[in-house]
């Protein structure tokens, strides 16, 4: 969520993740709590036998404090299924955040790369390296006709899900959202909220994916996501263009009054704050607010999600607590960033 | 069981895999043949996909009777039912995809429209599926040895499993 790489001012973010097992264990619904110790050791072990993976931070996520498996979700380095499971498991993370490899998952490892913008090449090429150096260690659970055996049958084949996180507040706002998602499936690929399976859209964020994973090759299924991005690219921005020339007025006061109540809330929630950041993130785009950039809403989206401010303050707080925080939080680096643009400026 | 949709007893439990998450339908026949013939868009939340899995699970389990036989045939390996796999949406171990075969591959054909990887293959894929079972049923074994605290068993399995590994380098 850097703001940066192709295209960042509607794509947030490229992923990809595969699913793999280790041929020697059942799965890990059928795994006693001695076999889930066993694959969690002998992954963090092989791991640490491959040259440059023996620096990635290495964390077990059951001897985790609560906030702190719900800052690793919060950064989209565990799924939330990781975060609140039982028993043995981890997840090794690289230096920038952008590979991590979850132990003991739904799969035995499910291996995730992410990048700023619309960058599912360079995300492919980086998966498909890891992949190759962990099987170089580790026998996966493989199928000379099904492919990479996963523990859901809609994962088998590749183990691949591509997801490409994309910012539509313009076709939310022309009530265009649900004409893509059906077009999108009927060409198989799946629509989530922010925080994938099961979660709602927050923010004007959808997440777009393959649904399938089993009889196209990873280039292909990576071709099939990539191919509609621009097209949605293209809708969300003829959609901005319609109301900035239709609407302009409206659409600059509903952004103003946004960036107002973000500049000056003394109390304010998750909920509302995704809300107002996405018209904010809407503004900078266009032109409307000129004294913030991309990447400063993007780092906002973050550092304002429960388990950021717990860790920013240092202890625990209820709900309440945190709107406060938030609110607090918000004012302050709104201020900050707006006095340093305006002395630029000057 | 009752019937989702009347009172008559279910006799049609079909695990949807499509959607978020495992979706659980259970309907008496009349219903099932209802619904199949209902637009899958018209009324219930489910995916698109569902009619057509729908009448490929019917086609393999016409009968409660039969299902009732399907859902306790067992995996050797692993332990878990088809049973256990049709109300949680999980498989037990690698081995399912054989030992469950014929019930799987309908599924997996309206999953994805396919059955045939397409993918890319481990560079230092040692195993077939076939050792691959038998190295899960070598490390259970194993487990049973140590408990037992008979090692010299438990070694003579871990020297099994080395061969396994290694003959195929």
């Amino acid at each position: 969520m850097r703001g940066s790489g192709p295209e960042s001012d509607i794509v947030i973010s490229s992923r990809i993740r595969l699913a793999r097992n280790l041929a020697e264990f059942p799965f890990i619904r059928r795994c006693a709590s001695q076999d889930r110790k066993s694959i969690e050791k002998m992954v963090h072990d092989r791991l640490q036998a491959i040259p440059g993976f023996n620096t990635l931070y290495y964390l077990r996520v059951d001897e985790l404090a609560h906030v702190d498996r719900q800052f690793l979700t919060e950064r989209q380095l565990i799924s939330r299924e990781h975060a609140e499971a039982e028993g043995a498991r981890s997840v090794a993370i690289d230096n920038d955040e952008r590979l991590s490899v979850m132990i003991n998952e739904e799969d035995h490892l499910r291996i995730q790369v992410m990048k700023s913008g619309l960058d599912l090449t360079s995300a492919w090429n980086q998966i498909n390296e890891v992949d190759d150096q962990l099987e170089s260690k580790l026998s996966y659970a493989f199928h000379e006709r099904l492919g990479y055996l996963t523990a859901c049958p809609t994962n088998v084949g590749t183990g691949m899900r591509v997801s490409v996180m994309l910012h539509l507040p313009a076709l939310v706002i022309t009530n265009q959202i649900e004409k893509v998602f059906r077009s999108l499936q009927k060409i198989n690929l799946a629509v989530r909220g922010l925080y994938g399976e099961g979660s709602q859209a927050m923010g004007d964020f959808y997440q777009i994916s393959n649904q399938i994973t089993l009889g196209k090759s990873e280039e292909e299924l990576i071709g099939q996501v990539s191919g509609v991005v621009p097209m949605i690219i293209e809708y969300e921005r003829k959609a901005r263009d319609f109301l900035i020339t239709q609407n302009r007025e409206d659409l600059h006061d509903k952004i103003s009054r946004a960036y107002g109540i973000l500049c000056t809330a003394q109390t304010i929630s998750s909920e509302e704050t995704m809300h107002l950041l996405s018209s904010v993130r809407m503004g900078v785009n266009l032109g409307l607010i000129d004294d913030l950039a991309i990447s400063d809403i993007n780092k906002l989206f973050v550092e304002t999600q429960p388990a950021h401010l717990q860790k920013l303050r240092g202890n625990e707080l209820d709900t309440a607590g945190r709107n406060i925080e938030r609110a607090l939080y918000l004012r302050r680096y709104l201020q900050d960033r707006g006095k340093e643009h305006r002395d630029e400026r000057n | 069981m009752k019937c989702q949709q009347c009172e008559k007893p279910a006799t049609f439990h079909i695990t949807e895999l499509t959607g978020e998450k495992p979706h659980e339908l259970h309907l008496c026949e009349q219903c099932a043949q209802t619904y199949l013939s209902q637009n899958p868009s018209g009324g219930m939340p489910i995916q698109p996909s569902l009619a057509g899995m729908l009448h490929q699970q019917l086609k393999v389990t016409d009968t409660a009777k039969e299902l009732a036989k399907l859902d306790e045939q067992a995996c050797p390996i692993c332990g878990i039912t088809f049973y256990e796999f049709r109300n949680q949406g999980r498989l037990g171990c690698p081995h399912d995809y054989t030992c469950f075969g014929s019930e799987l591959d309908p599924l997996i054909v309206n999953i994805h429209g396919d059955n045939i990887h397409a993918g890319k293959h481990p560079k230092h894929h040692r195993q077939t599926s076939q050792q691959q079972t038998q190295l899960i049923q070598l490390h259970n074994d194993m487990k049973v040895a140590i408990e037992k605290e008979d090692y010299e068993r438990a070694s003579q399995i871990r020297d099994e499993i080395r061969k396994i590994e290694e003959g195929q380098e």
